[in-house]
């Protein structure tokens, strides 16, 4: 809770600070914030404390979501500077980010829809002014409007799952939702089940699965480069995490009601996601597949091990979120030096700049999920707690699709190790945070014992 | 007292409206009052559900809901105003620049 509110504090500190004129402090301020929160979520470990009346619940669940939320902002945020620093609306654009941040925090501490709403509202709302944040850009733009769009209309879907909901159980509290649903069992409507179904639909198209995923590649590639890794790993985390709150703990009871339409969802996301990926001739709309691919094996851990995955959600996203963070700190400082997101644009990059080449190798050696590092421990933990609980066919499915990820992936590296000796040299880029990354993707991998521990009921 | 049935068939009919016109129009201006139609509707279940049940908070959550829109709403605008400092149009089909 305490990390909450010194989020949105910071939100209205950086709103302040055009008018009081102390931007040059923002930096030092953003930094002295994020890891404040870090160690007030590491102060309230193992402290389940629920506040306003249960609207929000602070359980260890949503407390290591806030740290690794906010671990990630503070890393995306070390990578980019630049798209803060000296620019006139500096602070602006911090406060929606900060802001986004804290609609985060609330989508993985929520338990009362108000504030899932709230929550999900807060952050697309910043997100949609974040994506159109390059003006003078037609592609800045067209993110922007495809984002609102699709955006509202999902909100759309889920506020009526919402109501019917309400109407069938008579409250929005996630707990009591449930014990009514334990105890009626036999006698609810059947319109609960069209509101469970309606609210699926609205967190689908929040986690961009497939076949509800249409809108995130072209924003992800239309936004701003930071915009979009801040999109494909903080915004991911916390979608999915509240979508783990409400389908693995709330409304896991009714699971028959969506296990099918989850079961399609999860074969198209593997196969749609993966295949398309293997077209794509930009980095970026690459980097945004392999997202929407990624959350088709969250959703197959969800799916098999309900509310025990959420260990191995956590580690998932914290790799998943690591790896992100370097590949688009590398693809950022490609695309200042070159003006381009293609996957020419990294043609000959080892004989330019091995450091930025090796930083990409491993992170996307992490994505395609390669021992030892983190990503292929989080796919490794997916398969295992689905073979656990009897999904064969998922199983195979997903180690073919994650076939199909290599080759996609190994596009990018191939180029990365071409002979081409000429070009732009990027020298734009922080060595220190992506050694600090690097070394996080081969700590998580060494050692994931003790991020799985840290969610473990 | 009108039965609950009434309300909720009618506000399906409206929510199925707006996601039609979301669907099937083209002019961002209508598709805007589409998605606040579909909000609407989801009001109109929460009220007839908070009187039905005597039960305060779907009528609070309503505000709620309105107030975001409203919010929403001005930041859709805006973006709107930007595409068409551009484009010089409010035809979402020009929207077709970025495409896999």
């Amino acid at each position: 809770m305490n990390a909450l509110l010194v989020i949105c504090g910071l939100g209205f500190v950086s709103l302040l600070a055009e008018i009081a004129n102390f931007k040059k402090l923002l930096t030092v301020l953003v930094i002295l914030a994020l890891a404040a929160a870090v160690v007030l979520v590491v102060l309230d470990w193992n402290t389940s404390q629920s506040l306003y009346h249960d609207m929000v619940v602070f359980d260890n669940f949503a407390l290591g979501f806030t740290g690794l939320l906010c671990l990630v902002t503070l890393g995306w945020y070390w990578m980019t500077r630049d798209f803060f620093e000296n620019h006139p609306h500096q602070s602006d654009r911090l406060a929606l980010v900060v802001f986004a941040l804290a609609g985060g925090i609330i989508m993985v501490s929520f338990n009362n829809m108000a504030m899932l709403f709230l929550g999900i509202e807060i952050l697309s709302i910043s997100l949609y002014v974040l994506a159109g944040s390059n003006k003078a850009s037609l592609l800045s733009n067209e993110a922007a409007f495809k984002y609102f769009l699709m955006g509202s209309f999902a909100t759309g879907f889920l506020l009526m799952g919402i109501a019917l909901v309400y109407g069938a159980t008579g409250s929005f509290d996630i707990t009591k939702i449930s014990a009514h649903v334990a105890s009626h069992a036999d006698s609810l409507p059947r319109f609960f089940h069209a509101g469970v179904l309606l609210i699926f639909v609205g967190m689908t198209f929040k986690i961009s699965a497939v076949p509800f995923h249409f809108w995130a590649p072209d924003v992800y590639e239309g936004s701003p480069t930071p915009v979009t890794a801040f999109m494909s790993t903080v915004v991911k985390t916390a979608a999915l995490a509240a979508f783990f709150r409400m389908f693995a703990s709330c409304f896991a009871s009714v699971e028959a009601s969506y296990h099918i339409v989850l079961q399609v969802i999860i074969v198209l996301t593997l196969v749609v996601a993966n295949v398309t990926a293997v077209y794509q001739g930009s980095v970026k709309r690459i980097l945004a597949y392999s997202s929407v691919a990624h959350v088709g094996y969250i959703l197959l851990a969800i799916m098999s091990s309900g509310s025990a995955a959420s260990g191995v959600l956590f580690y998932y996203m914290a790799s998943y979120s690591v790896a992100s963070i370097a590949a688009f700190a590398v693809l950022q400082a490609v695309e200042l030096s070159s003006g381009s997101t293609g996957v020419d644009a990294f043609n000959g990059l080892y004989h330019r700049n091995p450091f930025l080449a090796v930083v990409m190798t491993i992170a996307i050696l992490s994505l395609a999920g390669i021992p030892p590092l983190a990503g292929f421990f989080g796919k490794y933990l997916v398969f295992a707690q689905a073979l656990q609980h009897g999904y064969l066919p998922f199983v195979i499915l997903g180690v073919l699709t994650s076939l199909i990820g290599i080759y996609y992936y190994f596009k990018v590296l191939i180029a990365m190790y071409r002979a081409e000796k000429e070009g732009p040299r990027p020298d734009k880029y922080s060595t220190v945070l992506l050694v600090l990354l690097v070394a996080a993707i081969l700590a998580l991998g060494i050692f994931p014992d003790h991020v799985i521990g840290l969610l473990r009921l | 007292m009108i039965p609950i049935d009434y309300y909720l068939w009618l506000s399906a009919t409206l929510f199925t409206i707006g996601v039609l016109g979301v669907l099937y129009r083209r002019n961002a201006i209508i598709v805007f009052m589409c998605i606040e139609l579909m909000l609407n509707a989801v009001n109109l279940v929460m009220v007839a559900f908070s009187n039905y049940m005597n039960d305060a908070a779907g009528q609070v959550f309503v505000f709620f809901i309105m107030a975001v829109a409203a919010a929403e709403v001005a930041v859709g605008l805006a973006i709107l105003i930007m595409m068409y400092r551009i484009t010089r149009t409010t035809d979402i089909n020009i929207l077709n620049r970025l495409k896999w």
